[in-house]
């Protein structure tokens, strides 16, 4: 990696927007790849994942992170000829989202970031989900593992409905349903039927790991 | 007095005293518990949680059904009757039940931008002229016409005068209409919730509502700036947010002290929301969070009223840094963090509150939350210093028989 490719990993990394921008819009400016830019943004997205998963950046700096990787990609996407192709080392698909009835986001936004930084095809169908929703996106997605998340107590109903709806509509044979958010815990996994509960983002990366493979 | 009546008194005064001893650290005959829900009660008496919002005699009858079968030491008597004022406030910040919500769902507040980053600099400057002009024309519909109120600073002799002639803009006079209404229907969920307080105390049982404030970093994050726009501004505005952190932390405080006086209670309520593990690291906490916080708490304290603290979420991390308040003049109500970890580090300064795990009282059986109650009593209660509750008060969606162990549990078992 060159020096100024090392400079914008490590900007990114380590939350100096002004210069991540700079660098970035010079090295597109100056007729560097627009998709070697972006790949350097995903490395410097994987370091903020890293520094997550070790307690050293929280929230504030994954949000930040997606800002950075959000107005590079704006200034990087115009320029890329053909479109990129899809993601080529994606390892599995994941659908996420907000249970009916709940409409708190933060905790999915994290866990879809970190999923998608970790290399899976998430798609996140945004907050108060029904479950009819959830059934023909897993039809036409065909995702390996479902994650339900939900913040209020109304949404342990609402994830037993969903996981039940999943069952009903025999789409839950060969994939996982992993449920996550605020109170989540295993009384409240044993109360929906999902096959696992996670307290984190971390702990939904693992539980994909486990069931898709790294 | 009749014998009924004279008991009521007695199990009022022993309930009330029994609650500040625990505050003060001292130990007493038993740990006490308290009740605070937002609609489970209205779940137990068959109520939509809309009617609860809407009917005020619906929602009181309720409410005392579930403190006559709980018998709590205190109880928080959060009615919820705004559901008139909302309505005729046009309120956007939040959605509640039958209101953007199903009439049996809880009320969910909307995590937004109200307040743009360029904004800060005229809020700093003005805080009330940016509130009604900019601020509160966006929040509810009733007031919209605001945005028309005259900018009543910047007005000098004749101008003065002539400015009147906002007031008769018809959108500023319809929004004021509107407002009358909003105005009646809050005075009458004052009075009527003033009303249950006191035939409730009747009955004795004493109320542990009061006050309300928040840290100044939520006011800012929950109220103006949503929780992205926040969290940004760690990094983008730091110094706005900052400066904007020291002049909330003495606005949120006007009108508490005298609010919470005027109620007959010493507890102000302060639920937290974005200082948790997690949510930001341990230097911006010290830097942005605690600061603000702590200085709303001494306040509080100085005027001798009782601080309620809910910790939401996992705040292990923090026990350390926040037992820097005087010792037994506050509750610290923790939802997710370990209570006999938050004993060893804070047993000493603060009353520790909660925490039977929402999802036990949800999905759990009454025997769990025996043994869960029973491990809290002997292990936090033991020499004083702690109230039993449910980790974030009872959910709407309890089982009455957990419930009831809960209760139960503080007259089965010693600390």
């Amino acid at each position: 990696m060159q020096e100024r490719e090392q400079q914008l990993v490590e900007a990114l990394a380590d939350m100096r927007e002004d210069e991540a921008l700079a660098l970035a819009r010079a090295m597109l400016e100056g007729g560097v790849d627009p998709l070697r830019v972006l790949e350097l943004c995903r490395a410097g997205m994987e370091i903020v994942g890293r520094r997550f998963e070790q307690g050293e950046y929280f929230l504030p700096e994954l949000i930040l992170g997606g800002e950075m990787l959000e107005a590079i990609g704006a200034l990087a996407k115009p320029l890329i000829a053909q479109a990129p192709g899809g993601p080529a080392k994606k390892r599995g698909r994941v659908l996420i989202g907000t249970v009916h009835g709940d409409l708190h986001d933060i905790g999915k936004n994290i866990v879809t970031f970190m999923l998608d930084i970790n290399g899976y095809d998430v798609r996140d169908l945004g907050i108060d989900v029904p479950a009819a929703t959830f059934i023909d996106a897993v039809r036409e997605f065909q995702p390996a593992v479902i994650g339900l998340s939900g913040f209020l107590t109304l949404a342990f109903d609402s994830m037993r409905d969903t996981v039940q709806a999943i069952e009903t509509a025999g789409l839950r044979e060969g994939r996982k349903i992993m449920i996550g958010g605020g109170q989540v815990d295993e009384a409240v996994r044993a109360h929906t039927r999902a096959d696992a509960f996670g307290g984190n983002a971390m702990a939904a990366v693992a539980l994909c790991r486990q069931w898709i493979g790294a | 007095m009749d014998e009924g009546n004279a008991a009521a008194s007695e199990r009022y005064e022993t309930r009330r005293r029994r609650l500040l001893d625990q505050v003060a650290l001292r130990e007493t005959d038993r740990t006490p518990f308290v009740f605070a829900t937002r609609f489970w009660a209205a779940a137990y008496a068959g109520i939509t949680y809309e009617e609860q919002m809407y009917d005020a005699e619906k929602s009181a009858a309720a409410f005392e059904k579930a403190l006559r079968l709980l018998e709590p030491d205190g109880y928080t008597p959060s009615l919820y009757i705004y559901g008139p004022t909302l309505s005729a406030l046009d309120y956007r910040l939040m959605q509640w039940p039958g209101h953007g919500t199903d009439p049996n769902a809880t009320f969910q507040y909307l995590d937004r931008e109200y307040m743009a980053a360029k904004d800060y600099d005229e809020y700093l400057f003005d805080p009330t002229g940016y509130c009604l002009r900019h601020y509160l024309p966006k929040v509810a519909g009733a007031f919209e016409g605001l945005a028309r109120m005259p900018d009543f600073a910047s007005l000098s002799e004749w101008r003065f005068v002539g400015a009147m002639r906002a007031f008769g803009r018809p959108e500023l006079r319809a929004s004021l209409l509107r407002l009358l209404e909003a105005g009646e229907r809050a005075e009458e969920a004052a009075q009527k919730s003033a009303a249950f307080v006191k035939r409730m105390a009747s009955l004795g049982f004493p109320s542990v509502g009061g006050g309300f404030c928040k840290a100044p970093y939520d006011h800012i994050s929950d109220f103006l700036r949503g929780s992205k726009g926040c969290m940004l501004d760690l990094f983008r505005n730091r110094d706005k947010l900052l400066e904007a952190i020291d002049k909330v932390s003495e606005l949120l405080m006007r009108g508490v002290v005298e609010e919470t006086r005027a109620g007959g209670t010493p507890y102000v309520f302060i639920p937290l929301h974005w200082g948790l593990d997690g949510f930001m690291s341990p230097e911006h906490f010290r830097t942005f969070y605690w600061p603000g916080l702590r200085k709303v708490l001494l306040r509080l304290i100085e005027h001798e009223l009782i601080p309620v603290v809910l910790w939401e979420g996992d705040c292990t991390s923090r026990l350390e840094q926040i037992g820097d308040i005087p010792r037994g003049k506050a509750v610290y109500w923790f939802e997710r963090t370990d209570l006999v970890r938050a004993k060893e580090v804070l047993g000493d300064t603060v009353c520790l509150r909660g925490n039977v795990p929402t999802s036990m009282l949800v999905a759990g059986t009454p025997d769990e939350i025996d043994a869960y109650c029973r491990m809290l009593i002997t292990k936090v209660g033991k020499g004083g210093g702690f109230i039993l509750d449910g980790a974030a008060s009872v959910p709407d969606e309890a089982r009455t028989e957990n419930v009831l162990a809960m209760a139960r549990s503080v007259h089965k078992y010693a600390n």
